[in-house]
């Protein structure tokens, strides 16, 4: 399959954020975040739980609209659209949600067909194919009668993300596509991601906490922290970077903070013990 | 915050209070309006219609049995506790008449109403709090899905429609429970119990009834829907956003129920003047 990509827009962002902002009550989640996907590239979004990465990537497809600055699709500013506008926009895109999402009364089948369904308007016979390809795409051809209920969260997972590329969108975004899933699947589906930019040059934006993910589908690393983003850059640069709050995030290391909170927790319940055991 | 001072936290709370209901209230009729908006495109095209079907399936057929046994006992209990006193006025074959009035104006409309609320209403919006807080919904919109049009229209329009059926087979159920008592337990002369029956209870009547129930089920419709979308996050968020639909929907069948009949009344006598039962 040849990339979609045309050679004039791969220097133009395919989508924009600039300086937007979401609060949720009082809780500032985003700070005037600026942000530009590139064409044919996937972006690993990282951040401490709660950093506000899923808000983040929910603004890119105006699931969220942010309560200032803009968000631009192909050029076009999409958060002040009606949803009625939007529809046609959307089709763009693919979101594997981070609890799959799957519709619980529907087969596995109908979920995979769903958007294929209501929008591309194909024959029964086409929608089974795509499905089916689909599928096998995700290692999982076969369970097409199965409801979500009798799947394990992995297999769930893989279904999401069959129905996410069903359209064949051109941004496919990734909430967590890894978290729950042991090592060996969750390589399965970074060779996907990987697979789905070099050979159908989808733009993937992925949210994850899963370093040896992010370093192997990144092509660029951006992570939020306090809603701003402190880092932008290659894999290779993040592993040089100084910042301190990006090297014990990549690094997998406990804040002083945390842990001395952790010590002195350890030691209070080390003497209520000791108080509680009899006399030997 | 400020200072502190137990009187202004007091006025600040209560404010908080009212303008959290007011903004509540505004996002509700906003709801309305958009369902309103889908349905005046969505009625004509038969792939709702598709929806609807098994939707009327849930909210119809599996309340039949419920609404059957609650006209039965409403029928029953109103014969008993009529008889003697109508009896002893010389009005017993007047008993059709206080029976099936009450039944076909108010406590057909309100029970039945009540009954698919109780439970519709609280399934719906477990139903769809759920699907809210999965993502469901989220996931709906990213393909380009209206959840409106393609979750609340057809529930709205199952409710709508089923509603006045139930109710009719609730006040059928009432009628044959009043008469059982009446002629056959209490020895009422079946001629006259229908005569007066026939005489008293009007096409009006019928359409005031039916007109409360449609009433009825478009609040059930839209506010167990309104709910559910709107729950807050987790399995306490759900749990009490069906409370929540049940509570609204039967103030709102209540109060509403008050108005139409106040309204009827208004009305019939506007057109067509006092008209005697006794």
């Amino acid at each position: 399959m040849t990339a979609q990509a045309s050679p004039a827009s791969s220097s133009e962002p395919i989508i924009r954020l600039d300086s937007v902002s979401k609060s949720f009550g009082a809780l500032k989640v985003l700070r005037g975040v600026n942000l530009s996907l590139r064409q044919g590239e996937t972006t690993v979004i990282l951040g401490e739980s709660g950093s506000g990465k899923s808000v983040l990537l929910k603004h890119i497809v105006a699931l969220l609209r942010p309560d200032a600055g803009e968000v631009h699709l192909h050029g076009q500013r999409i958060d002040n659209l009606s949803e009625r506008e939007l529809v046609p926009l959307r089709a763009h895109f693919g979101f594997l949600f981070q609890n799959s999402a799957l519709f619980d009364s529907f087969t596995v089948a109908q979920n995979v067909g769903f958007p294929l369904v209501e929008h591309a308007h194909k024959s029964r016979k086409e929608v089974e194919g795509i499905v089916r390809d689909k599928l096998r795409m995700v290692g999982l051809d076969g369970v097409q009668a199965k409801r979500p209920a009798e799947l394990s969260g992995g297999q769930r997972k893989r279904v999401a993300l069959a129905r996410a590329i069903a359209m064949d969108p051109e941004v496919i975004l990734y909430d967590e596509p890894t978290t729950g899933l042991d090592p060996p699947r969750a390589d399965v589906i970074n060779e996907l991601i990987v697979k789905l930019r070099n050979e159908i040059g989808a733009t993937g934006v992925v949210v994850t906490h899963d370093m040896t993910s992010a370093f192997k589908v990144a092509d660029r690393i951006v992570m939020l922290y306090e809603g701003n983003l402190i880092f932008d850059g290659t894999a290779a640069e993040i592993k040089a970077t100084p910042d301190q709050r990006v090297r014990r995030f990549i690094e997998g290391r406990a804040t002083e903070e945390d842990l001395a909170s952790l010590h002195d927790a350890m030691e209070d319940t080390r003497t209520d013990r000791a108080a509680r055991m009899p006399e030997r | 915050m400020s200072e502190g001072s137990p009187i202004v936290e007091f006025v600040s709370r209560i404010g908080a209070r009212l303008v959290n209901g007011l903004a509540g209230f505004g996002r509700f009729w906003m709801f309305v309006l958009r369902t309103g908006r889908w349905l005046s495109t969505a009625v004509f095209l038969p792939r709702t219609w598709a929806l609807v079907m098994p939707q009327c399936l849930e909210v119809g057929n599996r309340t039949v049995p419920v609404i059957l046994v609650t006209g039965l006992f409403v029928g029953l209990v109103l014969a008993v506790q009529s008889f003697d006193q109508l009896n002893a006025a010389g009005l017993a074959d007047r008993m059709g008449v206080l029976v099936n009035l009450s039944l076909v104006k108010e406590l057909g409309p309100v029970l039945a109403g009540v009954m698919v609320a109780g439970r519709v209403g609280g399934a719906l919006a477990a139903e769809l709090g759920t699907m809210n807080v999965t993502e469901q919904l989220d996931a709906l919109r990213v393909m380009g899905s209206d959840p409106v049009r393609y979750l609340v229209v057809p529930r709205f329009l199952a409710c709508v429609l089923l509603t006045p059926v139930l109710t009719f087979y609730c006040d059928v159920m009432g009628a044959l429970a009043g008469w059982f008592v009446a002629v056959v337990l209490k020895g009422v002369p079946s001629e006259p119990y229908w005569y007066y029956t026939a005489d008293a209870v009007a096409g009006w009547d019928l359409m005031v009834g039916f007109s409360k129930s449609v009433v009825f089920g478009a609040a059930i419709g839209l506010i167990a829907c309104y709910k559910g979308f709107h729950c807050r996050q987790g399995a306490e968020g759900v749990g009490r956003a069906c409370t929540e639909s049940f509570v609204a929907i039967f103030i709102t069948i209540l109060a509403t129920d008050f108005f139409i009949a106040t309204f009827a009344q208004g009305l019939y006598k506007a057109f067509y003047g006092f008209k005697p039962l006794i």
